[in-house]
C-alpha cells in the first residue's frame, strides 16, 4: 500500500541550522493498516507525514502509494490519494468559505475542476446527513462561514472532508493536540469511527502514548529521523506505557530521552 | 455649489468606470489575498491598446476585447513572476508595472497622449461612452439610453453577473479556496499556482477593460492615467466594505458595493475640487483616505480587544 524506501531529508543544508530530519527512513503499510506514530520532539514524525503528502520533495529515496510513484509529484497531484488532517485546526479548512462549500471542495479532491457548479443542489442534503452524524449541530449551519467554528468543530469537519472521497491513505498529524481533552477525545473517537467504516489505511501521529497504544493495529516509534520500534498485532495490544518507555531507552541508548518523550 | 451639481453626472459616470477597475482589485486583494500593483500599469495598457486599435478603424467591441486581452497578458506576466519565479507578489506586480510603462508608450507609438478625435461626429457616434454624451443627453441631442451612467451601469451589472456565476463554479471555488487557505487548497488537489495566475489574469483583464472605457470617456489615452489606480481601487473596496459590508452578504452585492464605493470616492473628489482644492493635491488626499481606512480595523483590534477577551471567557 504505502511504501517508503530509504528517504532522507536535510533542512537548511550548509548552514548553522542544518537539520537532518529524516535519515534513511523505511516504512511499508499494508492495506487497511491503522498505524500510530510516536516519538519525541524533532524525531521526524511530522516530517515523515509532510514527505508523504508532498509538502516538499525528499532529498533521496522513494515514496509510492498502491504502486504509484509519488516521489516527484507536487502536493496537489498527490491529493487524489491522500486525505489529511493537520495539527493546527486553522490549516485544514477555508475560513472565509461556507461549510457546504468546504465540503464540496473536498468532494472534488483530485478531480478536474471545470465550470460546473461548485456546489450542486443534490449535494446539500447529502452533506447535511453527514454533518448530522458528527453530532456537533453543524447540520443546520450549512451556509455558516467555517471561520466561525471552534477548533474542535473544524477538526471534525476536516476529518469528514478528508474522508469524503475515500482516500487511499489518511494522514492524521497530531490532529487532537490543539484541542481541550474532552474535545480531543471526541475527535479521536470520530477518527476511529471513520477509519473503521471506510477501512482506511491510516498514519496517525500522536504525542500521547496511551492513545498510540489504544488506537490502531500497529505502532511505530521514531527517533532521530528513523523508525526504532515497530510493533503490531497481539504484541501491540498487550503493550503498556512503561514497557514502551523501556523499549525506547534500550533502542536509543539513553534515559534522558524518557523525560523528553514523557514531557513533550 | 452649482459647479459641483453640474459636474455630478460626469463624476458618477467616471466613478462607475473606475468601479470596474476596483472590482478587478477586489478579486486580487480580497479573494486571492494578494496586493497586486500591476493595475497601475495594466489600466493604461488597456486604454492604449483600445485607442490605437479604435482610431485605426477597428470595431469598438473588438478593440475592447483586445484591451481585455492585453490586461490578461499583464496579469499572466505578474502571475508567472510570482509562482514560477518565486518572486513575492507585491514585487512581481511592481516589476510588471514598471515594464508596462515602456510597453504602454510603445503601444502608443512613443507618444505620451493619443487622442480620439471626437470633433469627428462619425467617430464620436461609434463610442460606447463619452463625457460629451453626458451633456448631449442633458441637451436632448442624444437619447437617454446613451447616458454614460446608464451604459456603464448596465455594463457593470452584466460583469457582476458573469463574475457571480464564475465564482460559483468549481473553478471559481478553487480560486476562492486558494485565497482563503493555500494549504487546504493544495490538500484538496488544487494547483494553487494555476489558480493564482488565473485570478491575476481575470483581475487585470477587468482593469484594462476599465482603462479602455475611461479612454473613451475622456477621449484619450494618456501614459499617466493609471498612476495610483491601485489606491483608488483599494479606496473603493474599503469604502464599499465599511459602508455596506454589514448589509451586503451576497457575493454579487459585495461586488456592487465596490462599484458604489468607487462612485462615492469620485463624488467626494468632485466635492473637494469644487471647494477649491488644487487638483495636484488629489493623490495625497487619496493616499491619506486609504491609509486611514486601512488603519481602522487594526486600531479596532488593538484597543477593543480587552472587551472581546472577557466576552470570550464568559462564553467558554
Amino acid at each position: 500500500m504505502l511504501e517508503i524506501k530509504e528517504i532522507w531529508k536535510t533542512f537548511n543544508p550548509g548552514t548553522v541550522n542544518e537539520k537532518q530530519a529524516l535519515r534513511g527512513l523505511n516504512l511499508t503499510l499494508k492495506d487497511g493498516d491503522f498505524c500510530t506514530v510516536i516519538g519525541g520532539n524533532g524525531a521526524g514524525k511530522s516530517t515523515m507525514l509532510n514527505a508523504v503528502a508532498g509538502t516538499w520533495m525528499v532529498d533521496s529515496g522513494s515514496i509510492s502509494i498502491d504502486g504509484a510513484d509519488m516521489t516527484h509529484l507536487p502536493e496537489y497531484k498527490r491529493a487524489p490519494y491522500i486525505g489529511r488532517v493537520f495539527q493546527d485546526p486553522m490549516l485544514g479548512t477555508a475560513p472565509s468559505m461556507q461549510i457546504v462549500e468546504n465540503l464540496a471542495l473536498a468532494a472534488r479532491r483530485g478531480q478536474r475542476r471545470g465550470l460546473g457548479w461548485g456546489v450542486r443542489k443534490d449535494e446539500k442534503s447529502q452533506y447535511q446527513e453527514m454533518l448530522k452524524r458528527l453530532d456537533l449541530g453543524l447540520e443546520n449551519r450549512l451556509t455558516s462561514k467555517v471561520g466561525l467554528l471552534s477548533g474542535g468543530q473544524r477538526q471534525a469537519l476536516t476529518l469528514l472532508m478528508a474522508s469524503l472521497r475515500r482516500p487511499k491513505l489518511l494522514l492524521l498529524d497530531e490532529h487532537t493536540a490543539a484541542l481541550d481533552p474532552k474535545t480531543a477525545a471526541k475527535v479521536l473517537d470520530l477518527s476511529d469511527r471513520i477509519v473503521a467504516e471506510s477501512k482506511l489505511t491510516t498514519l496517525m501521529v500522536t504525542h500521547n502514548m496511551k492513545d498510540a497504544i489504544a488506537h490502531g493495529n500497529r505502532l511505530i516509534m521514531m527517533y532521530d529521523g528513523r523508525i526504532v520500534i515497530d510493533v503490531s498485532g497481539e504484541e501491540k495490544k498487550k503493550l503498556t506505557v512503561p514497557q514502551l518507555l523501556e523499549l525506547f531507552s534500550k533502542v536509543s541508548g539513553s534515559d534522558e530521552a524518557d523525560d523528553k518523550l514523557l514531557l513533550s | 455649489m452649482l459647479n459641483f451639481i453640474n459636474a455630478l453626472p460626469g463624476a458618477v459616470s467616471q466613478g462607475l468606470i473606475w468601479g470596474i477597475m476596483a472590482i478587478g482589485v477586489y478579486i486580487t486583494y480580497k479573494l486571492l489575498d494578494i496586493a497586486d500593483l500591476t493595475v497601475d500599469g495594466s489600466f493604461c495598457t488597456g486604454a492604449a491598446a483600445f485607442v490605437m486599435l479604435f482610431t485605426n478603424g477597428v470595431n469598438l467591441w473588438i478593440a475592447m476585447l483586445a484591451a481585455l486581452g492585453v490586461g490578461m497578458l499583464a496579469g499572466l506576466s505578474t502571475g508567472i513572476l510570482h509562482t514560477f519565479c518565486g518572486i513575492p507578489a507585491i514585487l512581481s506586480g511592481i516589476l510588471t508595472q514598471l515594464g508596462l510603462w515602456s510597453i504602454n508608450l510603445a503601444i502608443m507609438d512613443m507618444k505620451s497622449t493619443v487622442a480620439i478625435n471626437v470633433t469627428n461626429n462619425e467617430l464620436l457616434d461609434k463610442l460606447l461612452v463619452s463625457l460629451r454624451f453626458v451633456q448631449d443627453v442633458a441637451k436632448g441631442v442624444r437619447p437617454f439610453y446613451q447616458h454614460p451612467i446608464l451604459v456603464v451601469g448596465v455594463f457593470t451589472v452584466v460583469l457582476i453577473a458573469i463574475l457571480y456565476w464564475f465564482f460559483g463554479t468549481e473553478l471559481g471555488c478553487a480560486l476562492r479556496a486558494t485565497g482563503s487557505n493555500q494549504n487546504m487548497a493544495r490538500a484538496q488537489g488544487i494547483n494553487t499556482d494555476f489558480t493564482k495566475i488565473l485570478g491575476l489574469m481575470l483581475s487585470n483583464g477587468l482593469v484594462a477593460l476599465s482603462g479602455a472605457l475611461l479612454a473613451q470617456f475622456q477621449s484619450a489615452s494618456e501614459i499617466n492615467m493609471g498612476r495610483g489606480a491601485i489606491v483608488i481601487g483599494l479606496a473603493a473596496v474599503i469604502i464599499g466594505d465599511v459602508l455596506l459590508g454589514k448589509i451586503f452578504h451576497n457575493f454579487a452585492l459585495k461586488l456592487l458595493a465596490v462599484s458604489i464605493g468607487a462612485i462615492l470616492y469620485y463624488v467626494v473628489i468632485q466635492a473637494v475640487l469644487a471647494m477649491g482644492l488644487n487638483a495636484n493635491y488629489l493623490k495625497l488626499l487619496s493616499a491619506l483616505v486609504v491609509a486611514v481606512f486601512l488603519s481602522i480595523p487594526y486600531w479596532k483590534g488593538k484597543y477593543i480587544r480587552v472587551s472581546v477577551k472577557t466576552g470570550g471567557a464568559r462564553n467558554a
